[in-house]
Protein backbone atom coordinates (compact mmCIF):
# COMPACT_ATOMS: atom_id res chain seq x y z
CA UNK A 1 0.00 0.00 0.00
CA UNK A 2 1.36 3.65 -0.42
CA UNK A 3 0.78 5.60 2.17
CA UNK A 4 0.63 9.97 2.43
CA UNK A 5 1.10 11.01 6.39
CA UNK A 6 0.21 14.89 6.51
CA UNK A 7 2.09 15.68 9.42
CA UNK A 8 1.99 19.15 10.93
CA UNK A 9 4.58 20.96 13.01
CA UNK A 10 3.22 23.08 16.24
CA UNK A 11 4.87 24.68 19.10
CA UNK A 12 5.88 22.43 21.89
CA UNK A 13 3.76 21.60 24.57
CA UNK A 14 5.34 23.53 27.37
CA UNK A 15 6.81 26.49 24.98
CA UNK A 16 5.78 29.95 27.02
CA UNK A 17 3.56 31.45 24.13
CA UNK A 18 3.28 35.20 22.72
CA UNK A 19 1.04 37.00 21.15
CA UNK A 20 2.66 38.60 17.64
CA UNK A 21 2.81 41.89 17.01
CA UNK A 22 -1.18 42.40 15.46
CA UNK A 23 -2.60 39.96 17.60
CA UNK A 24 -3.98 37.56 15.27
CA UNK A 25 -1.60 34.63 16.00
CA UNK A 26 1.90 33.67 18.64
CA UNK A 27 5.55 35.13 17.95
CA UNK A 28 7.00 32.35 15.81
CA UNK A 29 10.61 32.59 17.69
CA UNK A 30 9.50 29.04 20.25
CA UNK A 31 10.15 25.54 20.24
CA UNK A 32 8.32 23.22 17.84
CA UNK A 33 7.56 19.46 17.55
CA UNK A 34 5.73 17.18 15.75
CA UNK A 35 1.69 17.66 16.57
CA UNK A 36 0.90 14.42 18.27
CA UNK A 37 -1.69 12.87 16.30
CA UNK A 38 0.12 12.65 13.39
CA UNK A 39 3.38 11.01 15.16
CA UNK A 40 0.49 8.13 15.91
CA UNK A 41 -0.73 8.41 12.07
CA UNK A 42 2.77 8.23 10.82
CA UNK A 43 3.41 4.99 13.22
CA UNK A 44 0.13 3.33 11.74
CA UNK A 45 1.73 4.07 8.40
CA UNK A 46 4.81 2.25 8.93
CA UNK A 47 2.93 -0.60 10.98
CA UNK A 48 0.66 -1.00 7.53
CA UNK A 49 4.00 -0.95 5.43
CA UNK A 50 5.07 -3.62 7.63
CA UNK A 51 2.44 -5.87 7.04
CA UNK A 52 1.61 -5.12 3.34
CA UNK A 53 4.64 -3.66 1.55
CA UNK A 54 4.37 -0.30 0.02
CA UNK A 55 5.88 2.61 0.44
CA UNK A 56 5.24 5.59 3.22
CA UNK A 57 5.42 9.50 1.98
CA UNK A 58 5.53 12.42 4.77
CA UNK A 59 3.83 15.78 3.26
CA UNK A 60 4.06 18.78 5.72
CA UNK A 61 3.73 22.92 4.80
CA UNK A 62 5.42 25.46 6.46
CA UNK A 63 8.85 27.75 6.57
CA UNK A 64 12.21 25.98 6.28
CA UNK A 65 11.85 24.93 10.05
CA UNK A 66 9.13 22.71 9.31
CA UNK A 67 11.58 20.66 7.29
CA UNK A 68 12.80 18.79 10.82
CA UNK A 69 9.21 16.99 10.85
CA UNK A 70 9.76 15.48 7.38
CA UNK A 71 13.37 14.37 8.85
CA UNK A 72 12.67 12.93 12.04
CA UNK A 73 9.52 10.99 9.78
CA UNK A 74 12.39 10.01 7.59
CA UNK A 75 14.23 8.28 10.60
CA UNK A 76 11.86 6.52 11.71
CA UNK A 77 10.88 4.67 8.18
CA UNK A 78 9.33 6.96 5.69
CA UNK A 79 10.44 6.21 2.34
CA UNK A 80 10.31 9.88 0.94
CA UNK A 81 9.10 13.62 2.04
CA UNK A 82 7.43 16.50 0.32
CA UNK A 83 7.60 19.92 1.86
CA UNK A 84 5.54 22.99 0.78
CA UNK A 85 8.37 25.14 1.37
CA UNK A 86 6.88 29.05 2.25
CA UNK A 87 5.93 31.04 5.63
CA UNK A 88 2.46 31.45 3.67
CA UNK A 89 1.50 28.08 3.88
CA UNK A 90 1.28 29.01 7.71
CA UNK A 91 -1.59 31.36 7.55
CA UNK A 92 -3.60 29.31 5.72
CA UNK A 93 -7.04 27.89 6.78
CA UNK A 94 -8.07 24.09 6.81
CA UNK A 95 -9.60 24.50 3.46
CA UNK A 96 -6.54 26.09 1.66
CA UNK A 97 -4.02 23.81 3.34
CA UNK A 98 -6.16 21.13 1.90
CA UNK A 99 -6.20 22.40 -1.47
CA UNK A 100 -2.41 22.86 -1.97
CA UNK A 101 -1.68 19.29 -0.45
CA UNK A 102 -3.98 18.15 -3.40
CA UNK A 103 -2.26 20.37 -5.89
CA UNK A 104 1.69 18.80 -4.58
CA UNK A 105 -0.17 15.16 -4.94
CA UNK A 106 -2.09 15.38 -7.86
CA UNK A 107 0.63 13.18 -9.96
CA UNK A 108 0.78 10.54 -7.67
CA UNK A 109 -1.40 7.66 -6.78
CA UNK A 110 -1.82 6.77 -2.87
CA UNK A 111 -4.06 4.05 -1.75
CA UNK A 112 -4.63 5.80 1.40
CA UNK A 113 -3.76 9.23 3.14
CA UNK A 114 -3.68 9.48 6.71
CA UNK A 115 -3.94 12.61 9.09
CA UNK A 116 -4.13 13.16 12.99
CA UNK A 117 -7.85 13.81 13.86
CA UNK A 118 -6.67 17.61 14.83
CA UNK A 119 -3.72 19.74 15.55
CA UNK A 120 -2.52 21.22 18.74
CA UNK A 121 -2.42 24.56 17.12
CA UNK A 122 -5.63 25.85 15.85
CA UNK A 123 -7.52 22.26 16.20
CA UNK A 124 -10.14 22.54 13.51
CA UNK A 125 -10.16 18.96 12.90
CA UNK A 126 -11.31 19.79 8.99
CA UNK A 127 -8.21 19.51 7.03
CA UNK A 128 -7.98 15.21 6.24
CA UNK A 129 -11.78 15.57 5.82
CA UNK A 130 -11.96 18.33 3.82
CA UNK A 131 -8.77 17.12 1.70
CA UNK A 132 -11.00 13.89 1.18
CA UNK A 133 -13.79 15.73 -0.32
CA UNK A 134 -11.41 17.39 -2.66
CA UNK A 135 -9.88 14.45 -4.06
CA UNK A 136 -13.78 12.83 -4.00
CA UNK A 137 -12.48 10.01 -1.70
CA UNK A 138 -14.01 8.32 1.25
CA UNK A 139 -12.96 8.83 4.84
CA UNK A 140 -13.47 8.13 8.32
CA UNK A 141 -12.34 10.05 11.29
CA UNK A 142 -11.13 8.84 14.89
CA UNK A 143 -9.53 5.53 13.94
CA UNK A 144 -8.17 3.30 16.22
CA UNK A 145 -7.53 0.11 13.82
CA UNK A 146 -6.54 -0.49 10.58
CA UNK A 147 -6.94 -4.24 8.76
CA UNK A 148 -6.67 -4.96 5.06
CA UNK A 149 -9.80 -6.67 3.67
CA UNK A 150 -10.54 -8.36 -0.02
CA UNK A 151 -12.85 -5.10 -1.30
CA UNK A 152 -10.43 -2.62 0.94
CA UNK A 153 -10.11 -1.82 4.67
CA UNK A 154 -11.86 -2.39 7.65
CA UNK A 155 -11.47 0.48 10.14
CA UNK A 156 -12.27 0.89 13.52
CA UNK A 157 -13.77 4.29 14.44
CA UNK A 158 -14.00 5.86 17.96
CA UNK A 159 -17.16 7.30 18.65
CA UNK A 160 -17.99 9.14 21.89
CA UNK A 161 -18.67 7.68 25.60
CA UNK A 162 -16.56 4.55 24.88
CA UNK A 163 -18.39 3.18 22.15
CA UNK A 164 -16.78 2.18 18.92
CA UNK A 165 -17.81 0.92 15.49
CA UNK A 166 -16.47 -0.99 12.14
CA UNK A 167 -16.54 0.73 9.23
CA UNK A 168 -16.03 -1.19 5.56
CA UNK A 169 -14.83 1.21 3.23
CA UNK A 170 -12.75 1.28 -0.49
CA UNK A 171 -9.36 2.48 -1.14
CA UNK A 172 -8.16 5.16 -1.66
CA UNK A 173 -9.26 6.68 1.29
CA UNK A 174 -8.59 9.73 3.99
CA UNK A 175 -8.41 8.42 7.55
CA UNK A 176 -8.01 10.78 10.52
CA UNK A 177 -6.00 9.16 13.35
CA UNK A 178 -6.41 8.97 16.85
CA UNK A 179 -3.89 9.49 19.46
CA UNK A 180 -2.58 6.10 21.01
CA UNK A 181 -3.89 3.74 18.43
CA UNK A 182 -0.63 2.07 18.59
CA UNK A 183 2.62 2.67 20.59
CA UNK A 184 5.15 5.28 19.09
CA UNK A 185 8.53 3.95 18.10
CA UNK A 186 11.94 5.86 18.23
CA UNK A 187 14.23 6.61 15.51
CA UNK A 188 17.44 4.54 15.56
CA UNK A 189 20.84 6.20 14.83
CA UNK A 190 20.96 4.10 11.75
CA UNK A 191 17.36 5.20 10.69
CA UNK A 192 18.76 9.06 11.15
CA UNK A 193 21.40 8.32 9.16
CA UNK A 194 20.01 6.99 6.52
CA UNK A 195 17.02 9.98 6.36
CA UNK A 196 20.29 11.84 5.20
CA UNK A 197 19.80 9.93 2.01
CA UNK A 198 16.09 9.77 1.78
CA UNK A 199 14.15 11.93 -1.50
CA UNK A 200 13.04 15.20 -0.21
CA UNK A 201 10.58 17.34 -2.51
CA UNK A 202 10.61 20.58 -2.08
CA UNK A 203 7.26 22.67 -3.85
CA UNK A 204 7.77 26.23 -3.83
CA UNK A 205 4.45 28.50 -3.15
CA UNK A 206 4.36 29.58 -6.84
CA UNK A 207 4.48 25.97 -8.07
CA UNK A 208 0.71 25.20 -6.32
CA UNK A 209 0.25 29.30 -6.12
CA UNK A 210 -3.32 28.74 -7.92
CA UNK A 211 -4.48 26.36 -5.92
CA UNK A 212 -4.76 28.87 -2.99
CA UNK A 213 -7.61 31.31 -2.87
CA UNK A 214 -8.87 33.78 -0.24
CA UNK A 215 -9.12 32.12 3.04
CA UNK A 216 -12.95 31.91 4.26
CA UNK A 217 -12.44 32.28 7.86
CA UNK A 218 -9.68 35.16 9.72
CA UNK A 219 -9.10 35.41 13.17
CA UNK A 220 -10.03 38.70 13.90
CA UNK A 221 -8.06 38.57 17.38
CA UNK A 222 -6.29 36.31 19.83
CA UNK A 223 -6.30 37.04 23.42
CA UNK A 224 -5.59 35.14 26.68
CA UNK A 225 -8.94 34.01 27.72
CA UNK A 226 -11.08 35.50 30.62
CA UNK A 227 -11.44 33.81 33.71
CA UNK A 228 -14.73 32.63 34.05
CA UNK A 229 -13.84 31.41 37.65
CA UNK A 230 -12.76 33.05 40.95
CA UNK A 231 -9.42 31.16 41.58
CA UNK A 232 -8.32 30.96 44.84
CA UNK A 233 -3.84 30.45 44.55
CA UNK A 234 -2.32 28.83 47.39
CA UNK A 235 1.07 29.78 48.48
CA UNK A 236 3.64 28.97 51.05
CA UNK A 237 5.98 25.77 51.21
CA UNK A 238 4.38 22.52 50.28
CA UNK A 239 3.83 21.63 54.16
CA UNK A 240 1.63 25.24 54.28
CA UNK A 241 0.07 24.31 51.10
CA UNK A 242 -1.02 20.89 52.45
CA UNK A 243 -2.64 22.38 55.44
CA UNK A 244 -4.62 25.44 53.83
CA UNK A 245 -6.17 22.63 51.10
CA UNK A 246 -7.42 20.31 53.58
CA UNK A 247 -8.43 23.11 55.95
CA UNK A 248 -10.51 24.43 51.73
CA UNK A 249 -11.76 20.79 51.62
CA UNK A 250 -13.24 20.61 55.02
CA UNK A 251 -14.76 23.94 55.57
CA UNK A 252 -15.16 25.15 52.33
CA UNK A 253 -15.52 22.01 49.46
CA UNK A 254 -16.61 19.87 52.88
CA UNK A 255 -15.44 16.64 51.71
CA UNK A 256 -13.66 15.53 54.40
CA UNK B 1 -37.70 37.63 4.01
CA UNK B 2 -35.89 37.15 7.01
CA UNK B 3 -32.38 35.43 7.48
CA UNK B 4 -32.51 32.35 9.10
CA UNK B 5 -30.60 30.41 11.78
CA UNK B 6 -30.82 26.30 11.32
CA UNK B 7 -29.73 24.37 14.24
CA UNK B 8 -29.43 21.04 12.51
CA UNK B 9 -29.60 18.48 16.24
CA UNK B 10 -28.69 14.95 16.69
CA UNK B 11 -29.68 11.55 17.75
CA UNK B 12 -28.23 8.78 18.53
CA UNK B 13 -29.50 5.46 18.62
CA UNK B 14 -32.90 6.59 18.63
CA UNK B 15 -32.59 9.25 21.25
CA UNK B 16 -31.40 13.18 21.04
CA UNK B 17 -28.20 14.35 22.13
CA UNK B 18 -28.30 15.98 25.08
CA UNK B 19 -26.02 18.45 23.85
CA UNK B 20 -28.35 19.11 20.74
CA UNK B 21 -30.36 21.51 23.58
CA UNK B 22 -26.77 23.49 23.83
CA UNK B 23 -27.21 24.33 20.38
CA UNK B 24 -30.71 25.14 20.48
CA UNK B 25 -30.00 27.58 23.25
CA UNK B 26 -27.05 29.16 21.15
CA UNK B 27 -29.81 29.44 18.08
CA UNK B 28 -31.99 30.74 20.32
CA UNK B 29 -29.29 33.29 21.73
CA UNK B 30 -28.35 34.24 18.18
CA UNK B 31 -32.09 34.89 16.94
CA UNK B 32 -32.36 37.17 19.99
CA UNK B 33 -29.56 39.38 18.97
CA UNK B 34 -29.76 38.94 14.79
CA UNK B 35 -33.79 39.12 14.60
CA UNK B 36 -33.05 36.50 12.17
CA UNK B 37 -35.70 32.83 11.80
CA UNK B 38 -34.40 30.05 14.06
CA UNK B 39 -34.85 26.67 12.77
CA UNK B 40 -34.22 23.11 13.56
CA UNK B 41 -33.70 20.29 11.79
CA UNK B 42 -33.23 16.14 12.08
CA UNK B 43 -31.69 14.11 9.82
CA UNK B 44 -33.05 10.79 9.76
CA UNK B 45 -35.04 11.42 12.43
CA UNK B 46 -36.74 8.52 13.96
CA UNK B 47 -39.85 8.48 15.87
CA UNK B 48 -41.09 11.56 17.81
CA UNK B 49 -37.71 13.48 18.03
CA UNK B 50 -38.80 15.97 15.90
CA UNK B 51 -41.86 16.58 18.27
CA UNK B 52 -39.41 17.02 21.13
CA UNK B 53 -37.71 19.71 19.30
CA UNK B 54 -40.30 21.48 18.31
CA UNK B 55 -41.40 21.74 22.29
CA UNK B 56 -38.40 24.29 22.14
CA UNK B 57 -39.32 28.28 21.08
CA UNK B 58 -38.14 27.53 17.05
CA UNK B 59 -40.26 29.05 13.96
CA UNK B 60 -39.95 25.15 12.16
CA UNK B 61 -38.86 21.77 12.58
CA UNK B 62 -37.85 19.66 9.54
CA UNK B 63 -37.28 15.61 9.33
CA UNK B 64 -34.61 15.01 6.23
CA UNK B 65 -35.54 12.18 5.50
CA UNK B 66 -34.20 9.24 3.22
CA UNK B 67 -34.00 5.73 3.11
CA UNK B 68 -30.12 6.01 3.12
CA UNK B 69 -29.33 8.18 6.37
CA UNK B 70 -29.48 5.11 8.71
CA UNK B 71 -27.04 3.81 10.04
CA UNK B 72 -25.33 7.04 9.70
CA UNK B 73 -22.37 7.69 6.94
CA UNK B 74 -20.77 10.99 6.06
CA UNK B 75 -21.53 10.61 2.45
CA UNK B 76 -25.51 10.58 3.26
CA UNK B 77 -25.45 12.84 5.83
CA UNK B 78 -23.59 15.60 3.81
CA UNK B 79 -25.49 14.99 0.41
CA UNK B 80 -28.33 15.37 2.40
CA UNK B 81 -27.92 18.65 4.09
CA UNK B 82 -26.44 19.81 1.30
CA UNK B 83 -29.65 19.37 -0.79
CA UNK B 84 -31.73 20.75 2.37
CA UNK B 85 -29.26 23.87 2.88
CA UNK B 86 -29.57 24.89 -0.75
CA UNK B 87 -33.26 24.87 -1.02
CA UNK B 88 -33.85 26.71 2.46
CA UNK B 89 -30.66 29.00 2.48
CA UNK B 90 -30.11 29.61 5.71
CA UNK B 91 -27.84 32.39 6.62
CA UNK B 92 -26.12 30.05 9.30
CA UNK B 93 -26.43 26.84 9.74
CA UNK B 94 -25.48 25.56 14.01
CA UNK B 95 -24.29 22.39 15.25
CA UNK B 96 -22.83 20.62 18.10
CA UNK B 97 -18.84 20.08 17.92
CA UNK B 98 -19.59 15.75 18.35
CA UNK B 99 -17.59 13.11 16.57
CA UNK B 100 -20.51 12.62 14.41
CA UNK B 101 -20.83 16.13 13.10
CA UNK B 102 -16.37 16.14 13.09
CA UNK B 103 -16.86 13.40 10.80
CA UNK B 104 -19.55 14.80 8.06
CA UNK B 105 -19.66 19.11 8.45
CA UNK B 106 -15.87 19.53 6.85
CA UNK B 107 -16.70 17.45 4.12
CA UNK B 108 -20.58 19.36 3.72
CA UNK B 109 -19.10 22.84 3.69
CA UNK B 110 -16.07 21.81 1.33
CA UNK B 111 -18.77 20.45 -1.29
CA UNK B 112 -20.30 23.35 -0.63
CA UNK B 113 -17.52 26.04 -1.40
CA UNK B 114 -17.89 27.18 2.12
CA UNK B 115 -15.91 26.46 5.34
CA UNK B 116 -16.35 26.30 9.17
CA UNK B 117 -15.73 27.91 12.53
CA UNK B 118 -15.42 24.28 14.24
CA UNK B 119 -15.13 23.86 18.40
CA UNK B 120 -16.79 27.15 19.19
CA UNK B 121 -17.41 28.65 22.97
CA UNK B 122 -19.15 31.64 22.14
CA UNK B 123 -19.98 34.92 19.61
CA UNK B 124 -20.02 38.16 19.50
CA UNK B 125 -21.82 40.54 17.48
CA UNK B 126 -19.81 43.31 16.43
CA UNK B 127 -21.98 45.90 14.65
CA UNK B 128 -23.18 44.19 11.91
CA UNK B 129 -20.94 41.20 12.22
CA UNK B 130 -21.00 37.84 13.76
CA UNK B 131 -17.56 36.44 15.23
CA UNK B 132 -17.41 33.44 16.95
CA UNK B 133 -14.70 32.59 20.04
CA UNK B 134 -12.68 29.74 19.85
CA UNK B 135 -9.94 28.22 21.86
CA UNK B 136 -6.20 27.88 19.93
CA UNK B 137 -2.90 26.09 21.19
CA UNK B 138 -5.06 24.02 23.27
CA UNK B 139 -6.76 26.45 25.43
CA UNK B 140 -3.82 28.78 25.98
CA UNK B 141 -5.19 31.52 23.52
CA UNK B 142 -8.91 32.85 22.81
CA UNK B 143 -9.34 33.67 19.08
CA UNK B 144 -12.47 36.04 17.51
CA UNK B 145 -13.17 34.02 14.20
CA UNK B 146 -14.80 36.14 11.78
CA UNK B 147 -16.32 34.50 7.95
CA UNK B 148 -14.76 35.98 4.86
CA UNK B 149 -16.86 33.70 2.32
CA UNK B 150 -20.77 33.78 1.98
CA UNK B 151 -23.13 32.32 3.60
CA UNK B 152 -24.46 29.40 4.29
CA UNK B 153 -21.78 29.69 7.55
CA UNK B 154 -21.22 26.75 9.19
CA UNK B 155 -20.75 26.69 12.40
CA UNK B 156 -20.04 23.75 15.66
CA UNK B 157 -19.76 25.02 19.55
CA UNK B 158 -18.28 23.13 21.78
CA UNK B 159 -19.89 20.68 24.28
CA UNK B 160 -21.03 22.96 27.38
CA UNK B 161 -20.33 26.45 25.45
CA UNK B 162 -24.28 26.92 26.07
CA UNK B 163 -26.48 25.82 29.04
CA UNK B 164 -29.57 23.15 27.43
CA UNK B 165 -31.55 23.57 30.17
CA UNK B 166 -32.06 27.18 28.84
CA UNK B 167 -33.17 26.42 25.93
CA UNK B 168 -36.91 28.03 26.38
CA UNK B 169 -39.90 26.42 25.78
CA UNK B 170 -41.80 27.66 22.87
CA UNK B 171 -45.70 29.20 23.60
CA UNK B 172 -47.45 26.15 20.84
CA UNK B 173 -45.53 23.19 19.51
CA UNK B 174 -43.85 24.54 15.95
CA UNK B 175 -45.20 22.88 12.90
CA UNK B 176 -43.23 19.72 11.78
CA UNK B 177 -42.63 19.64 8.45
CA UNK B 178 -40.56 16.24 6.73
CA UNK B 179 -38.72 17.19 3.79
CA UNK B 180 -37.67 13.91 1.43
CA UNK B 181 -34.35 13.75 0.08
CA UNK B 182 -32.58 11.92 -2.95
CA UNK B 183 -29.61 10.18 -2.26
CA UNK B 184 -28.46 8.11 -5.59
CA UNK B 185 -27.40 4.57 -4.89
CA UNK B 186 -23.85 5.06 -5.62
CA UNK B 187 -23.28 8.11 -3.13
CA UNK B 188 -23.11 5.92 0.02
CA UNK B 189 -19.42 4.48 0.03
CA UNK B 190 -18.88 3.52 4.05
CA UNK B 191 -20.34 0.39 5.43
CA UNK B 192 -20.70 1.18 9.09
CA UNK B 193 -21.55 -2.00 11.61
CA UNK B 194 -23.25 -2.19 14.40
CA UNK B 195 -21.96 0.57 17.53
CA UNK B 196 -20.54 -1.71 20.16
CA UNK B 197 -18.72 -0.64 23.29
CA UNK B 198 -15.56 -2.19 24.38
CA UNK B 199 -15.44 -4.80 27.19
CA UNK B 200 -17.79 -3.83 30.17
CA UNK B 201 -16.49 -1.01 32.30
CA UNK B 202 -14.88 -1.96 35.23
CA UNK B 203 -15.67 1.33 37.44
CA UNK B 204 -18.40 4.01 36.56
CA UNK B 205 -16.40 7.45 37.10
CA UNK B 206 -19.40 9.51 36.94
CA UNK B 207 -20.83 8.06 40.42
CA UNK B 208 -17.73 9.02 42.00
CA UNK B 209 -17.97 11.86 44.49
CA UNK B 210 -14.34 12.49 45.09
CA UNK B 211 -11.56 12.18 42.27
CA UNK B 212 -7.83 12.52 41.48
CA UNK B 213 -6.63 12.95 38.08
CA UNK B 214 -3.15 12.44 36.68
CA UNK B 215 -1.42 14.00 33.10
CA UNK B 216 1.27 14.16 31.63
CA UNK B 217 2.64 15.96 34.71
CA UNK B 218 3.11 12.53 36.76
CA UNK B 219 5.91 11.61 34.27
CA UNK B 220 6.35 8.22 35.31
CA UNK B 221 4.51 5.27 35.36
CA UNK B 222 5.72 4.59 38.77
CA UNK B 223 4.93 8.01 40.16
CA UNK B 224 1.08 6.79 39.59
CA UNK B 225 1.39 5.42 42.86
CA UNK B 226 1.48 8.66 44.52
CA UNK B 227 -1.98 10.00 43.41
CA UNK B 228 -3.80 6.72 44.43
CA UNK B 229 -2.31 7.09 47.64
CA UNK B 230 -3.85 10.23 47.55
CA UNK B 231 -7.29 8.87 45.71
CA UNK B 232 -7.37 6.50 48.65
CA UNK B 233 -6.87 9.26 51.33
CA UNK B 234 -9.41 10.70 50.12
CA UNK B 235 -11.56 7.64 49.98
CA UNK B 236 -12.09 9.00 45.82
CA UNK B 237 -11.73 7.13 42.78
CA UNK B 238 -8.26 7.85 40.58
CA UNK B 239 -8.47 8.94 37.09
CA UNK B 240 -6.49 10.75 33.91
CA UNK B 241 -5.77 12.68 30.95
CA UNK B 242 -5.66 10.73 27.49
CA UNK B 243 -1.91 10.52 27.11
CA UNK B 244 -1.93 8.70 29.97
CA UNK B 245 -3.94 6.06 29.41
CA UNK B 246 -2.73 6.10 25.69
CA UNK B 247 0.47 4.89 27.55
CA UNK B 248 -0.85 1.95 29.53
CA UNK B 249 0.11 3.85 32.61
CA UNK B 250 -4.21 3.60 33.58
CA UNK B 251 -6.73 1.21 32.12
CA UNK B 252 -8.85 3.62 29.34
CA UNK B 253 -12.02 3.48 31.17
CA UNK B 254 -10.45 5.94 33.84
CA UNK B 255 -10.25 8.34 31.02
CA UNK B 256 -11.35 11.47 31.35
CA UNK B 257 -12.65 13.83 28.19
CA UNK B 258 -13.79 13.87 25.09
CA UNK B 259 -13.58 10.26 24.54
CA UNK B 260 -13.37 8.61 27.90
CA UNK B 261 -16.00 9.41 30.51
CA UNK B 262 -17.76 12.97 31.82
CA UNK B 263 -17.81 13.91 35.04
CA UNK B 264 -19.31 16.18 37.77
CA UNK B 265 -17.64 15.31 41.45
CA UNK B 266 -17.96 17.08 44.27
CA UNK B 267 -14.11 17.48 44.00
CA UNK B 268 -11.67 16.96 41.10
CA UNK B 269 -7.98 17.42 42.49
CA UNK B 270 -5.74 17.17 38.70
CA UNK B 271 -2.57 17.09 39.14
CA UNK B 272 0.27 17.59 36.28
CA UNK B 273 -2.88 18.06 34.45
CA UNK B 274 -2.70 20.79 32.08
CA UNK B 275 -6.58 21.49 30.59
CA UNK B 276 -6.65 20.48 27.23
CA UNK B 277 -9.79 21.29 25.88
CA UNK B 278 -10.47 17.31 25.30
CA UNK B 279 -9.83 16.62 28.94
CA UNK B 280 -11.90 19.57 29.93
CA UNK B 281 -14.89 19.30 28.74
CA UNK B 282 -14.71 15.73 30.39
CA UNK B 283 -15.03 17.25 33.75
CA UNK B 284 -15.77 20.78 34.11
CA UNK B 285 -18.66 20.32 35.20
CA UNK B 286 -17.13 19.34 38.60
CA UNK B 287 -18.52 21.06 41.71
CA UNK B 288 -14.85 22.14 42.78
CA UNK B 289 -11.46 21.90 41.09
CA UNK B 290 -7.72 21.85 42.87
CA UNK B 291 -5.53 21.96 40.35
CA UNK B 292 -1.53 21.42 41.12
CA UNK B 293 0.18 22.08 38.36
CA UNK B 294 4.06 23.46 38.14
CA UNK B 295 3.59 25.78 35.04
CA UNK B 296 1.33 28.65 36.25
CA UNK B 297 -0.26 29.13 32.47
CA UNK B 298 -1.38 25.82 32.17
CA UNK B 299 -5.34 26.58 31.21
CA UNK B 300 -6.09 23.98 33.97
CA UNK B 301 -6.20 27.17 36.29
CA UNK B 302 -8.48 28.92 34.50
CA UNK B 303 -11.22 26.77 35.62
CA UNK B 304 -9.64 25.85 39.08
CA UNK B 305 -11.34 27.11 42.08
CA UNK B 306 -8.17 26.16 43.99
CA UNK B 307 -4.51 26.64 42.44
CA UNK B 308 -1.31 25.29 43.65
CA UNK B 309 1.60 26.42 41.13
CA UNK B 310 3.85 24.05 42.41
CA UNK B 311 6.02 20.76 42.25
CA UNK B 312 3.13 18.06 42.51
CA UNK B 313 5.76 15.65 43.62
CA UNK B 314 6.43 18.37 46.80
CA UNK B 315 2.73 19.13 47.57
CA UNK B 316 1.03 15.63 46.74
CA UNK B 317 3.39 13.85 49.93
CA UNK B 318 2.32 16.53 53.19
CA UNK B 319 -0.86 16.79 51.05
CA UNK B 320 -1.79 12.67 51.96
CA UNK B 321 -0.51 12.90 55.67
CA UNK B 322 -2.77 16.18 55.97
CA UNK B 323 -5.98 14.49 54.67
CA UNK B 324 -5.11 11.27 56.83
CA UNK B 325 -4.66 13.31 59.75
CA UNK B 326 -8.06 15.38 59.32
CA UNK B 327 -10.04 11.91 58.34
CA UNK B 328 -8.90 10.70 62.02
CA UNK B 329 -10.31 13.75 63.51
CA UNK B 330 -7.24 15.52 63.71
Amino acid sequence: MKILVCIKQVPQKDAPLKLNESGTWIREDVSYEVNEPDAYALEEALRQKEKHGGEVVVITSGPARSQQVLREALAKGADRAIHLEDNAFVGLDAFNTARVFAAAIKDEQFDLIFTGLQSDDYGYAQTGVVLAELLGWPHATIIMQIEKSDAGIRVKRELEAGFFQFVDMPLPAVLTIQSGINKLRYATLIGIKNAKNKPLRKVTLAEVQSAIGENLQKIERMYIPQKTKKTEFLEGSSSEIAKKLVDKLRNEVRVL
Amino acid sequence: MTDTILVVVEQREGKLNRVSWETIAAGQALAAETGWTLEAAIVGSVGDLAKEVAGKKVSKVYEIESPKLAPYTPDAFSVALKQFIESKQPKLVLMPHTYQVRDFVPKLATAMGRTVISDCIGYKKEGDKLVFTRQMLQGKFSADVSFTSDAPWFVTFQNGAFRGDKAEAGSAAAPVETVNVEIADNIVRNKPHEVFKEAKQAVDLTQAEIIVSVGRGIKEQKNIELAKQLAEALGGEISASRPICDAGWLPMDRQIGSSGQTVAPKLYLALGISGAIQHIVGMKGSRTVVAINKDSEAPIFEIADYAVVGNLFEVVPPLIEEVKKAKAGG
